[in-house]
């Protein structure tokens, strides 16, 4: 029987790397990926535009000014000279954030009057506006406490922050294991979905079922190929991420490549359930897509899933990359203990087995 | 092979295309069903807006100086706090990401608030390997511990020290919902899908099946070929993006400030780009499995990281700035975007609407040459 399904296996794999522009395919999109989509994928807000328009003549507003230039978050400062200027360069979206002082605003200040300064942001980007915003008000106090510095007794507490697992905060270091997740899950399901709807589309699949074959041992002949093209490609961006981004890896790799073997089973199932159901490579493909595509938005890469409504945390219960992301993470980042990552392994070998054991049973009655 | 135009041909291959698109439950699936499953993912589940994060307090000092501070952080809408007895046990929980931070009100605490010249220290600490909500824990747990103080010097008849208010005003979007901005951009993502993927297998099919050269025998010409591809997808294409709209503003309540005819033009722009892009790797490739994986890689995935609909351009490095320009998505995304929440800017529907149309251009032009090359 082994050596049945090895046959299977072995043809499968030269089904998959026969010419270069298969081989192709495999491989330099995943280079692709580990170079551009970690630069890409950011939700810090850098580079961007400050546009001022300073209707004071004081020295307050211009130190103020200064300092806003000098912050990582600005690198360019647009001086506005009208209100009509102002509203063409939030529509033209020519800067994030426009600041206006009034007129008496250094007098105020002087004065020790309360005094308003207002900022107008581009509602089309309002959460990086947001977060811009921060840092201005962050400026704007550490200017203040300044200058009252010699006035004010010294603060009667500090609070100081650590971030663990991820000191500097760098984006990158939350997408490059959550893209070992992503990258893994389009060819897993790919190649499981495609492979048999292939076989049926060109009617090769009546020839593999009167061979010895089982519709069983087909299915490992199908899953076998998925899981090595994904360990092999998770393998490429685990090496990407620690030697070339120097993320450093926290945990130990049995672990990982333990998990990421359930995980391929449990996207293999999702692959062959779908290929169950289509009768051609195009009905297979666009099923992975509709599969794919909320799995990938909702698997926390894009944003927190404490974030999402508590029904669709319960319904993301089936996706396996939200736990995939989680153990990856979570092993590379953090060193994860044993029992928490069986927390989030035991939802997987539940998928795997609940959509292996569902797609079985469907091809056998389709088949028979 | 000529390039002229027979309308009888035409429309027959038009209504031989269309009869397959429609007999195909799975491109019915892919053009209705799943824009209106992915606008009502996008609506709930992308979500930027931090509701209530989970944190954790170690009080090792409980004197009522600590307590007060802690009713600070209880008291705090954006947080549901857990008391933990030991720093051991917290730790424990931040690995296991059941906290995404916590707050150590360290023993001498109160001690070191009581002489005059010591500052009494608090310790935050959040879980970066979640960058987003890390920074959201540290700003909500330095704006209750500023509450804090000034609610202490108040006490304490001291004088708050002056300052600076920033009156911030959203423009095109007042209270600065995530949600009118996403779902505009996501609609382009949609559209990219419905476009590119749908027609990456359309020319590669009829290879597979062998009934190319069926039509290469007949005197269909390269034009013909190449309309019939295009326009029953195009159809496709702008009946779901309508749809779109109209889910998003009647049951998403997302507001919609353009026009419907601006609308319908850079989206048929749009469109152009998307299905020139899918026929074009589907012309080349030959093959549906290899067509599908690099629509996937050219079409989707860029225009999921890299259009601006979540992820900041202008944050990226130079580098990736320029690499999104040869995106046709992030043009749409901008004019949606716009669109919907600045009404028709003209100079910046105008700028996206060349860039797409250099880009349909582009891409159909391509694959009228591909198509020639081979077919001759």
């Amino acid at each position: 029987m082994i050596s049945r399904i090895i046959a299977l296996v072995v043809k499968e794999l030269e089904m998959l790397l026969q010419d270069r522009q298969s081989r192709f395919i495999l491989i330099v999109p995943v280079f692709l990926q580990l170079a551009v989509f970690p630069f890409a994928a950011t939700l810090e807000v850098k580079n961007n535009t400050l546009a001022v328009f300073n209707e004071d003549t004081g020295r307050e507003s211009v130190e103020l000014i200064q300092r806003f230039s000098q912050a990582q978050a600005f690198t360019h400062l647009l001086v506005l000279h009208s209100e009509k200027e102002m509203r063409s360069v939030i529509d033209n979206q020519q800067a994030l954030l426009v600041l206006r002082f009034p007129q008496d605003f250094s007098r105020d200040y002087l004065a020790g009057r309360p005094q308003k300064m207002l900022a107008i942001l581009d509602g089309r980007r309002s959460n990086s506006g947001q977060i811009a915003l921060g840092y201005v008000q962050q400026i704007v106090n550490d200017y203040t406490t300044e200058q009252l510095g010699a006035q004010l007794k010294i603060a009667p507490s500090t609070l100081a922050t650590r971030y663990w697992f991820n000191p500097n905060l760098e984006y990158y270091w939350h997408i490059l294991p959550c893209l070992i997740a992503i990258i893994t899950s389009i060819n897993a399901l790919i190649v499981t979905a495609l492979s048999v709807a292939r076989e049926r589309e060109q009617g090769t699949l009546d020839q593999l079922l009167v061979s010895p074959l089982t519709p069983g041992m087909i299915m490992v002949g199908k899953l076998i190929p998925a899981v090595l093209v994904a360990v092999v490609q998770a393998t490429i961006v685990l090496v990407g991420a620690i030697v070339f981004y120097r993320i450093p890896f926290q945990g130990s790799f049995l672990p990982l490549y333990g998990s990421m073997v359930f995980y391929s089973l449990a996207l293999g199932g999702f692959g062959l359930l779908i290929s169950s159901v289509c009768a051609t490579q195009q009905q297979a493909f666009l099923g992975v897509f509709s599969f794919l595509m909320p799995a990938i938005l909702l698997s926390g890469y894009a944003t927190p899933v404490d974030n999402m409504p508590v029904w669709l945390q319960h319904m993301n219960w089936v996706n396996p990359m939200l736990h995939f992301i989680v153990i990856v993470k979570g092993v590379f980042l953090k060193d994860f203990s044993s029992a928490a990552l069986l927390k989030s392994l035991y939802p997987l070998m539940v998928i795997a087995f609940a959509t292996l054991g569902a797609a079985n049973w469907l091809l056998r009655r389709r088949l028979a | 092979m000529s390039t002229s135009i027979s309308f009888r041909r035409l429309r027959a291959l038009c209504q031989k295309e269309t009869r397959q698109i429609l007999r195909d439950p799975s491109s019915n699936l892919i053009a209705f069903v799943l824009p209106v499953v992915m606008l009502f993912i996008f609506g709930y589940g992308i979500n930027l807006d931090s509701n209530v994060v989970n944190i954790g307090l170690v009080l090792e000092d409980k004197s009522p100086e600590a307590r007060r501070f802690a009713d600070s952080l209880f008291g705090s809408p954006y947080f549901v706090v857990r008391t933990v007895e030991t720093r051991e046990e917290v730790k424990r929980e931040l690995t296991d990401g059941r906290v995404r931070g916590f707050v150590v009100v360290p023993i001498d605490f109160s001690e070191k608030l009581k002489t005059a010249t010591g500052t009494a220290p608090l310790l935050v600490v959040a879980d970066g390997s979640e960058p987003n909500t890390a920074s959201f824990v540290q700003n909500y747990v330095s704006g209750a511990w500023n509450g804090w103080l000034q609610h202490r010097a108040a006490e304490r008849g001291e004088k708050p020290p002056v300052r600076v208010a920033i009156e911030s005003r959203y423009w095109f979007n007042p209270a600065a919902e995530s949600r009118n901005f996403l779902i505009p951009g996501s609609i382009t993502i949609i559209m990219t899908v419905v476009g590119a993927l749908l027609t990456s297998l359309v020319v590669a099919r009829e290879w597979e099946r062998g009934t190319m050269e069926a039509l290469l025998a007949s005197p269909v010409t390269r034009a013909e070929l190449l309309l019939s591809k295009l326009l029953p997808y195009y159809v496709l294409g702008i009946v779901s993006l309508f749809l779109c709209v109209a889910v998003a503003v009647f049951v998403m309540r997302v507001p919609f400030r353009g026009s419907l005819l601006v609308l319908w033009g850079i989206g048929s722009l749009f469109q152009a780009s998307s299905l020139g892009l899918g026929l074009l790797l589907s012309t080349v490739l030959r093959n549906q499995f290899t067509a599908a994986e690099a629509a996937l890689n050219v079409a989707f995935l860029p225009a999921v990281m890299l259009s601006g609909f979540l992820f900041e351009i202008r944050s990226m490095p130079a580098g990736m700035q320029v690499v999104t320009h040869l995106i046709p998505a992030r043009y749409f995304v901008t004019a949606m975007q716009t669109l919907f929440q600045a009404g028709n800017v003209t100079s910046v529907l105008l700028s996206s609407a060349a860039f797409l149309t250099a880009a349909g251009t582009i891409f159909v032009g391509l694959t009228a040459l591909k198509t020639r090359r081979r077919l001759e």
